[in-house]
């Protein structure tokens, strides 16, 4: 099963691509910062580098990134968990129900916890018997809002402002605020190029964090030592491209894929008890909203890396967050930036004598352009499906470069290395 | 042979059967957990599922999720997973809708040209996922889902009363209704109408039959969901057909939510229901993509949901059905892993006694 792996056929697919350097980094981010200052300069759309703006960003692209991080291990030890969003789901339910029960926390572990039973259930599902992976998953996300529904029914119908697709009010989790943010305030308010761009966005991130925000963002490097640099994550990814080369070396393929797979699901549990107690303090059925499929884009988006992962999470969750602040005016002004960027990228594959992918590039651009041009905002219901059409924009911009783990999807029997 | 092939008949009935059995099992755990005895809750939806009334809402409801599960089946022989079922069939009926409150012409034609609407708008709303996937390499798993969102989104945007829509009733948006000689009539029972595009619907089961086991193109969608490389030996062209298939799948998606429209509502309003998409997916595992297995896994399905309304005057959460739903496809896919794995089984020991049986011939025989 392939399903997930991008079309390997085309020779420049292949090709390793080159590790990004530091300054080129930091180049990029300073162009982009240049490019969104100018782009709110013209348009007046002070929300789209405001700390309000950064601050949701941030609270959004957690869930997404916790999912993304859930598939990045799944996937490395080569099971594709599209029943993420099963376990998101599942998550935010046990989330809400530990933390009602027992205090915030708790409710934090739960949520692992009921994630964990997920990725349980998709591990023996298709470790142990073989299931198609995608068949397990989508049966999973099934399963994963009837079991919250049954329970909601049960318990929470009793509780004060509960119901059957909604919990009662949650405890908070505290926050902090780093020192210097009322400074940056100041300077955001002067709207001046580039300053207070930089101000707003830096502010938006140091103000009132959740505690649980930090945990989250701290997950991704420690997912990077884990699965990159000790004996542990060596095993595990090994796994995931050739279990048989792994197995022939005294892996335990089955023990990792299980271990990798109920991991996955504890970062999407704790994704989802994220999601219900500090990104809305409520349980609401649907609140997940496919986050699960859109953290499985970012991963895909970030290359099967926790890096890249995080930036595509970023991406997603700043889309997201322009719905909560003055979405229509917000993305009209980044139609403008589309327009620019589509641009610039279609110029630079016309100059590398990518034709048709200039071309097709310079027509999205222009009726991008267009777009702006001919209306003052956008529709909110074009708002609320923005991070849906950035998922699939990326995609299609990047899924050929992108290189899979080389058995992910595939069925594994053990024995199979003779 | 004769014996095996029943030995095979009976190995294709145990996997759904023994899928049901632990479903039962389960869901009877759940409510005796919650405190409701399960024998009691399975016998009142029993007795209301048998009801006359409830068997027509049953039939209704099983012809719409047969035409899901068919066009999710499509993809599916191919490897495909048309995720994208459930905005296909929205932005289709949507479509068809408000074209068909515009016509004037009479109403069968009126009929035709809707459900041609509706085939071509579901067909091109997949088509965006199948042009990703050949010339990006966008897994279609994931651009289907972003579709479904998306197109959710238009459909709302439009169904607007400053735009495609009408404000009907109390407060209600919707398309501007079809004329009444396009209504399409129902089957009379004793219990009422069922819809009458139930014909068509078996239609396209035959059809499904015919294209995918009696063409040069139905063997090589399956030859390609076999095996790829295969497939790209004997000269099918991966590409188009991930294309083809994709887009007749958004095709029969198209027509999902015709029985509704046409039998029905006669008009898009913003209560046109949804999920259908997620239904068929399950549905198309149930049937094992065989069209008489789904038709079995639709009528399942909707029994279930149908006589589940009874749970919630007895005092019991009608969710347990939600739980009984995705307890069985998950059970049901591992019961036929099971089942293959233990046919292959039985196969490799035939085929060894029969070179044993073979060899030995050949020693005993003098040279």
């Amino acid at each position: 099963m392939t399903a997930l792996a991008p079309a390997a056929t085309d020779a420049p697919a292949t090709r390793a691509r080159p590790r990004v350097r530091a300054p080129w980094v930091l180049i990029a981010v300073a162009a982009v910062l240049v490019l969104v200052s100018i782009v709110r300069l013209i348009t007046d759309a002070n929300d789209i580098t405001s700390s309000g703006t950064a601050g949701a960003a941030l609270r959004l692209a957690v869930p997404i990134g916790m999912a993304g991080l859930g598939g990045l291990w799944a996937e490395r030890a080569g099971v594709v968990n599209i029943g993420l969003e099963g376990q998101l789901i599942l998550g935010t339910w046990f989330g809400a129900w530990g933390a009602y029960e027992f205090g915030a926390w708790w409710g934090v572990l739960a949520g692992i916890a009921g994630g964990a039973l997920g990725g349980l259930v998709h591990a023996i599902a298709t470790v142990t018997f073989g299931v198609d992976h995608i068949v397990s998953g989508v049966a999973l996300n099934i399963l994963g809002g009837g079991v919250t529904r049954f329970l909601s029914a049960l318990i929470f119908t009793d509780t004060p402002g509960g119901g059957v697709t909604q919990s009662p009010s949650l405890p908070r989790i505290a926050t902090v605020t780093a020192p210097g943010s009322g400074a940056l305030r100041t300077l955001e308010e002067k709207h001046w190029f580039v300053v207070s761009d930089i101000a707003g966005l830096l502010g938006g991130v140091i103000t009132q964090v959740s505690l649980l925000t930090i945990v989250a963002v701290v997950l991704v490097p420690v997912s990077y030592f884990l699965l990159w640099r000790t004996k542990f994550g060596l095993r595990l990814r090994a796994c995931g491209e050739a279990p048989g080369a792994a197995e022939s070396l005294g892996v335990n393929v089955y023990k990792m894929k299980y271990l990798a797979v109920i991991i996955s699901g504890g970062f999407a549990g704790l994704g989802g008890a994220f999601l219900s107690e500090v990104a809305t303090n409520i349980y609401r059925e649907g609140q997940t909203n496919g986050r699960g499929y859109i953290g499985l884009a970012a991963m895909i988006f970030g290359n099967w890396r926790p890096g890249g992962l995080a930036v595509g999470s970023a991406i997603f969750g700043y889309t997201d967050a322009l719905q909560l602040r003055s979405g229509g005016e917000s993305m009209h002004a980044l139609l403008l930036l589309l327009a620019i960027v589509l641009a610039l990228l279609g110029a630079w594959s016309l100059w590398r004598r990518r034709r048709l992918q200039g071309i097709a590039s310079l027509v999205v651009a222009a009726g991008a352009l267009v777009w702006y041009l001919g209306s003052d905002t956008v529709p909110d219901e074009f708002v609320g499906f923005a991070p849906h059409i950035t998922t699939l924009l990326v995609l299609a911009l990047a899924a050929q470069r992108l290189r899979p783990p080389a058995a992910d999807g595939k069925p594994y029997r053990r024995g199979e290395a003779g | 042979m004769r014996r095996f092939d029943l030995q095979r008949i009976a190995l294709g009935l145990a996997a759904p059967v023994l899928a049901l059995i632990v479903a039962l099992l389960l869901s009877s755990i759940a409510l005796q957990i919650s405190g409701n005895p399960p024998l009691h809750a399975f016998k009142s939806m029993l007795d209301y599922g048998t009801d006359s009334g409830t068997i027509v809402q049953t039939l209704n409801k099983s012809t719409t999720y047969y035409l899901s599960a068919l066009a999710v089946a499509i993809g599916f022989r191919m490897n495909l997973f048309n995720i994208g079922v459930d905005g296909q069939y929205q932005i289709a009926a949507f479509a068809a809708a408000v074209v068909g409150g515009w016509l004037i012409t009479p109403g069968p034609i009126t009929m035709i040209i809707v459900v041609l609407v509706a085939i071509v708008v579901g067909a091109f709303w997949a088509g965006i996922a199948a042009v990703l996937k050949a010339t990006r390499g966008v897994s279609e798993v994931i651009s289907t889902i972003m579709l479904n969102v998306i197109g959710g989104g238009i459909v709302a945007y439009l169904l607007d009363p400053k735009r495609l829509g009408t404000i009907i009733g109390s407060q209600q948006v919707s398309t501007r209704p079809m004329k009444a000689d396009a209504y399409l009539p129902g089957i009379p029972l004793p219990g009422g109408d069922v819809y009458g595009f139930v014909v068509v619907a078996a239609l396209a089961g035959l059809g499904y039959w015919v294209l995918l086991g009696r063409t040069r193109f139905g063997f090589d969608l399956r030859a390609t969901g076999l095996s790829e490389t295969a497939a790209v030996a004997s000269g099918v062209q991966v590409k188009r057909m991930v294309v083809r298939t994709m887009l007749l799948s958004g095709a029969v998606a198209g027509l999902v939510g015709m029985p509704l429209l046409l039998g029905g509502s006669h008009a898009y309003a913003s209560d046109f229901p949804t999920g259908y998409g997620f239904s068929g997916i399950a549905i198309a595992l149930l049937g094992r993509n065989h069209p008489i297995g789904i038709a079995i896994g639709a009528l399942l399905w909707s029994f279930l949901e149908q006589s589940a309304q009874i749970l919630d005057l007895e005092g019991v959460p009608k969710e347990i059905v939600t739980i009984m739903q995705g307890v069985t496809v998950l059970s049901v896919v591992v019961a036929y892993e099971l089942v293959r794995r233990f046919s292959l089984v039985q196969e490799q020991r035939r085929v060894g006694a029969e070179l044993r049986a073979a060899a030995a011939a050949g020693e005993g025989s003098p040279a």
